[in-house]
């Protein structure tokens, strides 16, 4: 790792005076920044560690909405349960000791394409609440690794709207045991949203006509048949874009099926 | 049940309790006085001139001792390889220079530039950054084929091609093979890869180097599995300094799999550079390094061609093969497709005529050499592949097709030059059936076609030959060093024992099954026995431990050495017994004159010998300490029955395993869990390669799978409970503890049990199409196979 | 350089460190406390594993100053203040649970947070736990085995032996 200040503000008003100054960079529960420092892939001159800030942390729900602190980490979303599928997400990140570091702010704000928590996060139509604004999640993924996040700008919270009948069924990479296809199905009274991670080069996505056909039959069937275009998906040594192209049919259906 | 600590009983392992508490000293716990540290600028690009590399920006950066080039090791020994095969011409391998570092060009992403030593690893880490090495990249050669087509790029300019080797074996019946080919009723023709793997200890090699400037020695120490094997190499071949002025020392090593056994660039440059510089010099390799430093395994093409007669008998078998050594030749990697592959090619079947022929290939790629198995799993996969598909061609039973060809008489002479002395392949067969509830399969298939799954059986066997072994018939076969084992007993004045062993545990539990044996030939508590391993200062010679050896050959030693201590015992006890030594038994610890009730204890000996106040001076020297060298005149044999049982998900192409089962004839054991531990840990890797591993390159040799994020390692949760049993035992006729050894057989034995289980399984299915399946049968190459 | 002060196995620590400083380095090497092993640069290996604030997580992948005031337990500090192993550390010693050692003390850690999660887990449970922690020797058999002994859990029908 390049030399850098590490500084742990407790309070998010010094937390915001911290990232002010240039190359400055928030550190979240650092489970993907940290091995990323150590190839010496970024160069901040300051990381602010956004983890002693107890306003940041917790889950509150308040009739159908559940907020959650951005620096909450995995594991208590997983403990939680009030939102079963969100829960079981959370629980499948990772191993154990990751879910003890990483928070659900800095997985959004990272944007892995093959991470968990954006699918959730679009399925569910989250808003992100910063230290700025709020952004709708439709907004929110701009693209791999691309958020509407400025320079320092903080996730101080997620909202998440709780819909009626929701699942997510992630398909390993056999590797890194992040999602080669990860699906978040999410049924409310205006309709089914499905995210999907892990399978595009665009990162996380929704998938309309899936949306469509599960909003008139909310069942495994009305998948049959609907495919994504395998053009704009990922191809690794993991999978090939047909690959993943069949598998986001699959594990949408198994999504649907799980949501009940 | 044998007495706890002694042979045959599953005694708790001693070693455990420091591991346990975090009290074990690996290398990289060790740190020397004043050590500075190395790294290592590695080339990013597969092959390209190393026009110029500039230092001096680096040398004058904060921290930095010294920046060292390939120039520095102009005049030094380059990394020697162990083992020299004669091709089928009869002409000796071409054989490259191999730096310690890059001089010229460099050949691999990985191949070391430059290492700059410096106050600490950071600092050594942002000079390297200032480093300025000028390559002209030139085009890489990584697949095989391709690499030996007229006009492909050379890896070595001064080698006639990038063909290592073209070993043909045996050259002699290869006429006679084709002509069994000729007039065969059926051949069953398969292609296959074994994939490149990482051995992947999870320990990371480590090497530290000190120098006594007033006695003028070099100390190193390092991950090996063998010390003294490095110290020769290291000394002799690469630093020109004899064994007495250098020790080796591996304290405990944190798991090898063969990827330990090698000398490396490293170690000679840490010892080099302290020498140098008057300065211990340290070097941790962090896991992305290991991935690109390490030697690989396997990485095999092969074509392989079965002969069968109107009966279903085997006639004749006929396979070429293709196999990677990387840019450079590793110590003993020329000797993995041949000797260690080659003769393997009978398996347990008495094909009466055989032919392979091998042609080693340089490749720009990290060199490849041993990973447990090492050569045998590659015969074994192949072998065992390509009887299931003649099973399923012929639409015979493939159980049944292969106890039809049994060898069934022992000693067995091959056509591959090796003589199997014992052996039992129908009653490991039998246990196998018995273990694996044949008869319910149906049952078990239908509840798992219930569920949207098919299910699929695999079975095989194996056989390996280990205990590596002869040094007169290794030497014939090109081997540049012994395979003998040493081991001194030090038998202290109150009885106490240290041991000291050439063979040197990274896991296989040493301290506890070596004390077993000793003390079960004197008769004394083995908790009165210490070993001593891992440093050159202690044995006096070793070849370490690699090739499921270290029972049979470091063993055997041990017994050697053990029976001269109880021989001169006997002479001190009869002279204090006043007996004549022919009549001297040893039980339980105690000497005794035969029909009398005349005895004295062990201690009363040791203490005689020690303290020689009543002693026959004239017959034998005071002291109690023995050395023996023991070389084996053959390979031992052991083998088995493994069946897999899978589950594949047709929509997703997930193949999850639902059993696994392993009967394995090794002879005798001495301590039964451990040999459990061993046969589980090589099933794990096995299944890893069968599903999961696969190290790849790209086209331009660039690492894809350059960490545990895309190399896949088996998990707990990727795994069953495996069911294993050593109950078949037919001990080894030519050691003295009638042992095979064990730790590789889980290895060799497991790949061909999974992908025969998953074709099972898609056949069963109606994928009739699908006969083969390259590993890692991954869920991508699964769906894709199905919907080919 | 920064001071930071923590609690590691009960004794107050404190010692200089940089920003970059990984909570794995600062415990082997200023502590000296080597139990702790690093087998990789991509938090997947879990040697590291160690508890803070009663949580497991992986050293190499968190900085010192991230665990300033915590209470962190590692392997040095599992055994009986007598020497003695620990129920968890009997059982891998009783079931085989180890050869080389060198993962030895992240699955000692990690089984110490899973039976405090879940005092009797089923195999399964066990496996998906030690999802975070590479183990090359053992082919995980009697870690699981051995995890579930220290639960209290028969596993004398468990195949093989």
């Amino acid at each position: 790792m390049y030399a850098f200040d590490l500084e742990r503000p407790t309070t998010l008003a010094d937390a915001q005076a911290a990232l002010k100054s240039d190359e400055a960079q928030p550190l979240s529960g650092g489970q993907t920044l940290i091995p990323t420092l150590k190839q010496r892939l970024a160069m901040p001159e300051k990381l602010v560690s956004l983890t002693a800030i107890a306003e940041l942390q917790g889950i509150t729900k308040e009739g159908d909405t559940l907020t959650i602190g951005g620096a909450t980490c995995h594991a208590d979303v997983a403990a939680d349960g009030s939102y079963p599928a969100l829960s079981a997400l959370a629980g499948q990140i990772g191993d154990p000791h990751v879910r003890n570091r990483g928070t659900i702010g800095g997985s959004l704000a990272n944007n892995d394409p093959s991470a968990c928590y954006p699918s959730a996060a679009l399925a569910s139509g989250a808003a992100i609440v910063t230290d700025r604004r709020e952004i709708a999640s439709d907004d929110f993924f701009t693209g791999m690794f691309e958020t509407a996040l400025d320079e320092g700008e903080i996730v101080t919270s997620v909202r998440f709207p709780i819909p009626e009948r929701a699942a997510y069924v992630k398909f390993d990479q056999p590797a890194s045991r992040f999602a080669l296809v990860g699906v978040f199905v999410a049924k409310t009274a205006d309709g089914v949203r499905v995210a999907v991670t892990g399978a595009s080069e665009g990162g996380v996505f929704r998938w309309a006509e899936a949306e469509a056909a599960l909003s008139s039959d909310f069942s495994p069937a009305a998948i049959e048949g609907l495919t994504v275009p395998s053009d704009d998906m990922i191809g690794d040594i993991h999978g090939t874009k047909d690959y993943r192209a069949h598998l986001v049919g699959v594990i949408t259906k198994r999504a649907v099926a799980a949501a009940g | 049940m044998p007495a706890d600590g002694g042979i045959g009983a599953p005694t708790k392992r001693r070693e455990d309790v420091r591991f346990l508490k975090g009290t074990g000293r690996y290398t990289d716990d060790l740190n020397r006085p004043g050590q500075a540290y190395v790294f290592f600028l590695r080339s990013n690009v597969a092959h390209g001139r190393l026009k110029s590399v500039d230092t001096s920006a680096a040398a004058a950066m904060p921290g930095v001792v010294r920046v060292f080039t390939g120039a520095d090791f102009e005049g030094v020994g380059g990394i020697p390889c162990g083992w020299q095969i004669t091709d089928k011409h009869g002409e000796v391998m071409q054989e490259p220079a191999h730096p310690v570092l890059a001089q010229g060009k460099v050949r691999h992403v990985g191949d070391p530039i430059a290492a700059v030593v410096a106050d600490s690893l950071e600092a050594a880490r942002d000079a390297a950054e200032a480093i300025e090495a000028d390559i002209e990249e030139l085009p890489a050669v990584v697949d095989m084929k391709a690499a030996l087509q007229d006009g492909s790029p050379k890896v070595h300019d001064d080698l006639t091609s990038n063909l290592c080797y073209d070993w043909g074996f045996v050259e002699e019946n290869k006429a006679a093979v084709d002509e069994a080919f000729a007039n065969a009723a059926h051949v069953t023709t398969l292609e296959l890869v074994n994939n490149r793997l990482i051995a992947n200890p999870m320990e990371p090699r480590v090497a530290i180097g000190d120098f006594d400037q007033a006695g003028g020695n070099s100390t190193l120490y390092t991950t090996s599995q063998n010390p003294h094997v490095i110290r020769l190499l290291m000394g002799a071949f690469v630093l020109g300094i004899p064994e007495h002025k250098l020790r080796v020392v591996a304290p405990d090593v944190g798991g090898g799999f063969g990827s330990k056994i090698f000398h490396y660039a490293e170690e000679a440059f840490c010892t080099f550079a302290a020498k140098a510089l008057n300065r211990p010099v340290k070097w941790t390799a962090s896991r992305s390094e290991a991935f690109m430093s390490d030697a690989h395994g396997r990485d095999h093409v092969t074509t392989i061609e079965l002969a069968l007669d109107g009966d279903n008998n085997f006639t004749a078998l006929r396979t070429e093969t293709h196999a990677n050594m990387g840019a450079y030749l590793s110590t003993f990697a020329p000797s993995v497709p041949t000797w260690l592959h080659g003769t393997l090619m009978a398996g347990n079947y008495k094909t009466p005529l055989i032919y392979v022929n091998v042609k080693a290939v340089f490749t720009n790629t990290v060199p490849v050499d041993a990973y447990r198995g090492a050569g045998r799993p590659e015969a074994s996969y192949q072998l065992e592949r390509v009887v299931d598909k003649a099973a399923r061609e012929l639409g015979v039973d493939p159980i049944a097709l292969r106890r039809q060809n049994f060898v069934t008489e022992f000693p067995y002479a091959t056509p591959v030059a090796v003589e199997y002395d014992t052996g039992d392949y129908v009653a490991t067969m039998d246990k196998l059936e018995e273990m694996i509830d044949i008869s319910g399969f149906e049952a078990r298939l239908a509840e798992s076609k219930k569920r949207g799954k098919l299910r699929g059986l695999g079975v095989n066997c194996y056989i390996e030959a280990c205990g590596i072994a002869p040094s007169n018939l290794v030497g014939q076969l090109g081997a540049r060093a012994g395979l003998y084992e040493s081991a001194t007993v030090r038998v202290n004045a109150t009885g106490g024992i240290v041991v000291m062993t050439g063979s040197h545990s990274h896991g296989q539990g040493h301290e506890t099954s070596f004390p077993q044996v000793v003390a079960e030939m004197i008769g004394i508590d083995a908790s009165m026995v210490e070993i001593e391993h891992g440093d050159t200062a202690n044995a006096p010679m070793g070849m370490g431990t690699y090739g499921s050896r270290s029972i049979a050959v470091g063993g055997s030693a041990m017994v050697r050495a053990t029976e001269k201590i109880i021989a001169k015992a006997k002479k001190i006890a009869a002279h204090l017994l006043e007996a004549s030594e022919a009549d001297i038994e040893l039980k339980d610890g105690q000497f005794s004159v035969a029909g009398t009730d005349k005895s004295v204890a062990w201690g009363d000996v040791t203490l005689a010998a020690y303290v020689p106040h009543n002693y026959p001076l004239e017959e034998v020297e005071p002291g109690l300490e023995e050395t023996a060298f023991y070389d084996p005149n053959n390979f031992t044999f052991p083998s088995g029955a493994y069946a897999c049982e899978v589950e594949v998900d047709p929509e997703t192409g997930k193949v999850t395993i639902e059993s696994f089962a392993a009967a394995d004839d090794f002879g005798n054991v001495i301590n039964p869990m451990i040999v459990d531990g061993q046969v589980h840990g090589g099933i794990a890797q096995g299944i890893g390669q069968a599903l999961l591993e696969a190290c790849v390159y790209d086209e331009d040799g660039q690492l894809l799978t350059g960490s545990y994020m895309d190399y896949a390692m088996p998990r707990a949760d990727d795994l069953p409970f495996y069911a294993v049993d050593h109950s078949c035992q037919t001990p080894c006729t030519h050691n003295p503890l009638g042992v095979k050894g064990c730790g590789e057989a889980g290895a060799i034995g497991s790949p061909p049990a999974v992908v025969n289980a998953v074709v099972d399984a898609l056949q069963r299915a109606g994928k009739t199409n699908v006969t083969h399946i390259d590993m890692p049968l991954s869920p991508s190459r699964v769906w894709a196979a199905m919907n080919q | 350089m920064t001071q930071v002060k923590m609690t590691v196995n009960g004794k107050s620590v404190s010692g200089e460190v940089e920003g970059r400083t990984l909570l794995s380095t600062f415990i082997r090497d200023t502590l000296g406390l080597t139990g702790t092993h690093v087998g990789c640069d991509t938090a997947q290996c879990g040697a590291c594993t160690l508890h803070v604030n009663g949580k497991s997580v992986k050293s190499c992948n968190m900085f010192a100053l991230e665990a300033d005031g915590a209470d962190v337990a590692t392997i040095e500090g599992m055994a009986d203040a007598d020497g003695t192993l620990n129920t968890i550390q009997q059982a891998f010693q009783d079931h085989h649970g180890l050869q080389c050692g060198f993962c030895t003390p992240g699955m000692v850690m990690t089984a110490a947070a899973l039976l405090k999660e879940n005092p009797s887990p089923s195999e399964a449970e066990i496996r998906a736990y030690l999802s975070g922690n590479l183990c090359r020797c053992t082919g995980y058999h009697n870690i699981v085995k051995a995890i579930m002994a220290a639960s209290g859990q028969d596993v004398g029908q468990i195949a093989a032996e």
